[in-house]
């Protein structure tokens, strides 16, 4: 413990006042900024879960597509995919979706009341694939077009490819966000620190006369500032951490009747723990910068007092 | 023979491009050695003690301190040579939100000692200047002369190697004047060197001291 002396509570009472009035506003800014920085990662991450969620899923599935050909028998061809793919290394079930089953996924594009009965609706084998051994789905593919004219394989990969790419969107304006929240905490206390050492000038003059170096005045206001930054963080990460079940509350609410059914197609957003631990990573980082714009600050402060 | 703890050669200062207020100031202090500063009002005794403190840089001329050009001083070494000083402010510029057992115990506070290693000393010369009972009073609440002991405890806490007191007696009457007057005789017997800037005649007449005289910007040396 003796290499961390300056982390032990000093009882002495504090050598440079800041203002009460303008500590307090700093709290409630920090307080602020932590909430928002954390909702912001907190968001980021449970859109990355859903994602994840929702990429593994597709990639657990796979579908052959017959489009209907003139001179064959579709339903002999169905039947000869699923048993192709029921002897594929990797395929765990193959399920033939009926035609009612086809026309009914063309619902929500076309409408309802609509007779389908003479378009060629695709017909469709819905493939369950397992993790091991791992499918084989090129080969697959290859003796499907070699045996069935008209079938094809779809894995879902461009689906996969433009949720990656949403996801990725959202992360990307979510770190940014952080970025210019936890910039924006920096320079709210760096305004602070400056605040404090100018109305403190007299008691800074008197310390340094006595005989305190510059590494030990930046110090003390550092760590009064970290006190402070990492009080106004821990509430600011609570009011998040209390808000997430509200949000997903809410997300839930706005999704309204058709909620399950997006749930199938999206899955369904959830607070997870790593939500809880990003937020308290960002409580933690806006502390830490406090910490040290605050002490910079000073030093540059207390340089530019010597400069004159 | 050993150096000088402050000597200064032809010193000049001026602010900005005002007038030069002090001109060819030349004079050392020796180690040990008790002296007065004196001279009328205004004749710049408080700007020559913090060119001493290097908390003013010269405008000319060559300023060392315990044998480092002044010049030469900066950062680290500039805390190094403020801790071989203690200085008694003519305003006391004690802390008024720390009690009096604080402000004095700042010299050492400043060098991050534990408190448990200087509690007993800082009490001790509480006592020996007659402070012992106001130690958890604030400035605020001490009376002219109390503030003036404060500073000067505040000044002998680290106990330097030299004292620089601006009207250590302004604000006490005579009899504690002379008490304190004997408490720098005794520091400097201890090989403390002294330098005290006052313009009190009557306190001058008690020691038999150099006495560095200032007016229109220049100094008179009587030994």
């Amino acid at each position: 413990m003796s290499g961390f002396r300056f982390l032990r509570r000093d009882r002495r009472p504090a050598l440079v006042l800041s203002d009460p009035a303008a500590s307090r506003s700093l709290l409630a800014i920090v307080a602020i900024l932590t909430f928002l920085a954390a909702l912001a990662a907190a968001g980021a991450e449970m859109v990355a879960a859903s994602s994840r969620e929702w990429r593994a899923a597709l990639a657990r599935e796979a579908t052959i597509q017959l489009r209907p050909q003139a001179g064959r028998d579709i339903e002999a061809d169905l039947a000869r995919a699923a048993s192709l793919a029921r002897a594929a290394a990797g395929v765990a079930e193959a399920r033939i979706l009926s035609r009612a089953d086809a026309e009914a996924l063309l619902e929500p594009w076309l409408g309802r009341g609509l007779d389908l009965a003479s378009l060629p609706v695709p017909r469709l084998v819905s493939l369950r694939l397992s993790a091991d051994p791992a499918p084989d789905l090129r080969a697959l593919e290859r003796r499907l077009a070699a045996e069935i004219p008209g079938a094809g394989l779809d894995d879902h990969g461009a689906w996969r490819a433009r949720l990656s790419g949403v996801a990725n969107t959202i992360l990307g304006a979510a770190a940014a966000l952080m970025l210019v929240i936890l910039a924006a905490s920096g320079l709210a206390v760096a305004f602070a620190t400056r605040g404090a050492m100018a109305g403190s000038r007299d008691a800074v003059d008197v310390l340094q006369l006595v005989g305190a170096t510059d590494r030990f005045v930046a110090r003390v206001l550092a760590l009064r500032f970290l006190a402070l930054a990492a009080a106004a963080a821990a509430a600011g990460a609570a009011a998040a951490a209390l808000s997430l079940p509200l949000l997903g509350w809410i997300a839930a609410l706005a999704s309204g009747a058709r909620g399950s059914e997006d749930g199938v197609l999206f899955g369904t957003v959830s607070v997870g723990l790593r939500a809880y631990l990003l937020i308290l990573c960002v409580a933690a980082a806006v502390a830490a910068i406090a910490g040290l714009v605050s002490a910079a600050t000073a030093k540059r402060f207390l340089r530019e007092l010597r400069a004159g | 023979m050993e150096q000088p703890v402050v000597a200064f050669d032809n010193v000049g200062l001026r602010y900005g491009q005002g007038p030069e207020i002090l001109h060819d100031i030349s004079f050392a202090l020796e180690p040990g050695s008790f002296q007065f500063l004196t001279g009328p009002s205004g004749a710049g005794k408080t700007t020559l003690l913090r060119l001493i403190l290097l908390s003013l840089r010269p405008s000319r001329g060559l300023v060392r301190l315990f044998g480092l050009e002044a010049s030469g001083i900066a950062g680290q070494d500039l805390t190094a040579v403020r801790r071989r000083m203690g200085v008694v402010f003519q305003d006391f510029r004690l802390l008024d939100h720390l009690t009096t057992y604080e402000n004095v115990a700042l010299p050492l506070r400043v060098q991050e000692r534990e408190e448990a290693s200087y509690r007993a000393e800082v009490m001790e010369l509480l006592a020996w200047v007659g402070l012992g009972e106001r130690a958890h009073a604030l400035p605020p609440v001490l009376s002219g002369g109390e503030k003036q002991r404060a500073a000067i405890a505040r000044a002998l806490i680290a106990r330097p190697e030299l004292i620089l007191a601006d009207e250590p007696t302004g604000n006490v009457d005579p009899a504690l004047a002379r008490r304190l007057l004997r408490l720098f005789l005794e520091l400097n017997r201890l090989g403390t060197s002294v330098l005290i800037a006052t313009h009190d005649l009557a306190l001058m007449d008690q020691v038999d001291a150099r006495r560095l005289v200032l007016s229109d910007g220049q100094l008179h040396r009587y030994d």
